[in-house]
């Protein structure tokens, strides 16, 4: 028994921690939970706790279903839901094999498996995502989502509940050590960002999936639903998860060169290249819902061409201005197709694996964007700009093609997904909407 | 714990580095008067550099009036013939270049002979921080702290030397381990992490040093 399974041991001792809380991931990015007893801890360490993988979604498999789930100790966090409630704790597992090796379908083993490529280049990924949501009264879908407040970009909303719920959101993250660097109100009515400080990919996706459980509960306590679909109301902006990323090599910023004009290193510019080139047959995975290619339209501050830029936010992907003094460690790329819809472990993966493909292939960056792409005068001029899928079908005809996606994913996942979404898309073209209602019903 | 003393008046970076990794407090004495003047709890003599004056260093750390023990001594390989009618002047010796956890081990192993161990007593207390490292329990002013194991380990690691500056790569050999890979930002991150669990009237109590690494409580310079 290593340090940390004595310390997770001894902790849930002394605190008196009535449950523990086996944490997993479903291949679409839902969590998935497994209480056990604390007794039962020692057990689960040595080896693992064992269920029936194809009860979850993109876990099956015909023969052999049973997975093991594995607690990773050094995610182990104390989680109180209520003020002197019950004391509970919870711990990421990574799902094996029977027989010890990583279980395919864990998007969690995906990521590890990606980042382990990176560091065999010598490369550690780090990233920042800036997650956007909306608060509605209720989430009964048959009366539509009904905003909070009227308010805008960075209102300071009075007597409305929202800026309560964000506070208090925000205590519960920094408990649960995850450290919020800005938030505020955005530019819909209701709208919220949180912004949270980079840290290592692979505990940022753990963080994802603690945060969007976070601010759903502490909503909940309010009587408020929280959402992070992509776009929920027509007319306004969606919320999009601007993921801010760098490269660290050892203690330095790969991505940052003094000695470049733009601050920008060989490897960063290899790396936006790369994204840039791959980013049609990652958005499938990036951007998972149908409702996410709602979003993705000209209009609403969201990316629609394939195009970098440094202080253009209409570009896929920005190269932010590092504050004066902070360059070596501040430099950074911000890809800003990616919506908190997504399983993060999974678009984590296929960003890296895409900037990797850049750096790994010696990638040209093409010229940066410098016209504002919003803007329809400019946009109908650019005819060589490739262009993001327009929907969730072009995305995966996209995906499909990909060996980098597939290799990024692994056969199982990409098969599975690719199988998931087509029927997703499938019902979807079945459905008859309210705009053809509108639109059709009364004039033909 | 007494510093040990350090010979030459400048040690060599891997010996400074090696003490520093090993968590013991060290002094640099080039002289009689200097070594006559302190208390010490050992000495770490650097030969490499020049092997004879190393010599008649190491002879007057044996003389009854200081008595400085005991003395671990680095040499190069090619000096290790010198080593021959010196045998009483060292307690142990260490080849340069050497791993940071050789020369962790030797001087751990002869101290522990003098009956000398790193702070052994199971809470360590500052201010309203209490830690317990025998139940791995932390509190500020009662409250039990929610850490994670790393929290833990880095905050254990810093209150048991208040007012030390240690560099983001001390305290990542340190804390994490040699065999770590996030590199030095993972500390940024982690400190970052318990500033906010200490609570905002707390959060100084650990300071960053502009520049060089974090400090937990008070400077020692006032």
């Amino acid at each position: 028994m290593d340090s940390r399974q004595s310390y997770v041991l001894r902790t849930v001792e002394e605190r008196k921690v009535r449950l523990a809380r086996l944490w997993f991931c479903d291949v679409l990015g839902h969590l998935k939970s497994v209480a056990i007893s604390p007794v039962e801890l020692d057990t689960a360490f040595d080896e693992g706790v064992q269920f029936d993988g194809s009860a979850i979604d993109g876990f099956s498999r015909v023969q052999e279903s049973d997975v093991l789930a594995v607690p990773d100790a050094s995610s182990f966090q104390l989680m109180r839901w209520d003020e002197g409630g019950e004391m509970s704790a919870r711990m990421f597992c990574d799902l094996v094999n029977l027989d010890g090796s990583p279980f395919e379908g864990d998007p969690r083993q995906v990521l590890r498996r990606n980042l382990n490529r990176a560091r065999d280049a010598g490369f550690e990924l780090m990233c920042a995502p800036e997650v956007e949501f909306f608060y509605f009264r209720s989430d009964d879908p048959r009366s539509g989502p009904t905003p909070l407040d009227q308010a805008s970009y960075f209102d300071l909303t009075t007597f409305d509940a929202s800026s309560d719920i964000r506070r208090e959101t925000i205590q519960r993250l920094e408990a649960t050590g995850i450290p919020v660097e800005y938030s505020f109100h955005e530019d819909a009515p209701s709208q919220h960002e949180i912004d949270l400080r980079y840290t290592d990919a692979l505990t940022m996706a753990d963080n994802l999936m603690t945060l969007r459980l976070i601010v759903r509960e502490v909503a909940l306590a309010h009587g408020v639903h929280a959402t992070f679909m992509p776009k929920p109301m027509a007319g306004v902006q969606g919320s999009g998860m601007h993921t801010h990323l760098s490269l660290f090599a050892g203690e330095t910023n790969a991505f940052y060169d003094p000695e470049h004009p733009s601050g920008l290193s060989t490897t960063a510019q290899q790396f936006v290249a790369g994204l840039l080139h791959h980013s049609p047959e990652i958005t499938a995975v990036t951007n998972q819902l149908v409702n996410s290619y709602k979003r993705l339209v000209s209009g609403f501050e969201a990316p629609v061409h394939v195009s970098w830029a440094r202080n253009n936010r209409s570009a896929l992907v920005r190269v932010p201005i590092a504050k004066r003094g902070k360059e070596p460690v501040a430099t950074r790329i911000e890809y800003r197709a990616i919506d908190p819809a997504c399983n993060p472990y999974l678009a984590f993966s296929v960003i890296l694996a895409a900037g990797l493909a850049g750096i790994e292939g010696g990638y040209e960056l093409p010229p940066e964007a410098t016209t504002n792409l919003f803007d329809p005068a400019v946009s109908a001029t650019i005819d060589n700009t490739e262009l993001l899928p327009a929907s969730l079908a072009e995305a995966l005809d996209r995906m499909e093609q990909s060996t980098l996606v597939r290799e990024a994913l692994g056969e199982h996942i990409f098969e599975w997904f690719l199988r998931n979404k087509r029927a997703e898309w499938a019902e979807y073209k079945a459905h008859v909407s309210q705009f053809e209602l509108d639109r059709y019903l009364s004039r033909w | 714990m007494e510093p040990l003393l350090c010979w030459p008046d400048a040690p060599p970076d891997d010996v400074v580095r090696g003490i520093e990794l090993a968590g013991y407090s060290w002094s640099a004495a080039g002289d009689e008067s200097t070594a006559t003047a302190g208390t010490w709890s050992g000495a770490v003599v650097d030969a490499s550099g020049d092997f004879s004056a190393a010599a008649s260093f190491l002879r007057l750390l044996r003389r009854a009036d200081l008595a400085v023990a005991p003395v671990l001594l680095v040499v190069r390989g090619s000096q290790l013939t010198d080593l021959a009618g010196h045998h009483e002047l060292f307690d142990d010796f260490c080849v340069a270049p050497f791993h940071p956890v050789e020369f962790e081990a030797r001087l751990a192993h002869l101290l522990s002979r003098q009956g000398l161990v790193l702070d052994d007593s199971d809470t360590i207390v500052y201010d309203a921080l209490i830690l317990n490292v025998e139940t791995y329990q932390a509190s500020i002013e009662g409250r039990p702290l929610d850490l994670t194991y790393m929290e833990y380990e880095l905050l254990k690691f810093l209150a048991q030397s208040p007012g030390r500056v240690f560099t983001r790569e001390t305290l990542l050999s340190r804390v994490w381990g040699y065999e770590y890979y996030g590199g030095a930002r993972t500390v940024d991150v982690h400190i970052r992490r318990l500033r906010a669990k200490l609570g905002e009237e707390h959060a100084a109590l650990i300071s960053t040093v502009r520049s060089v690494g974090y400090r937990f409580g008070e400077s020692r310079w006032g």
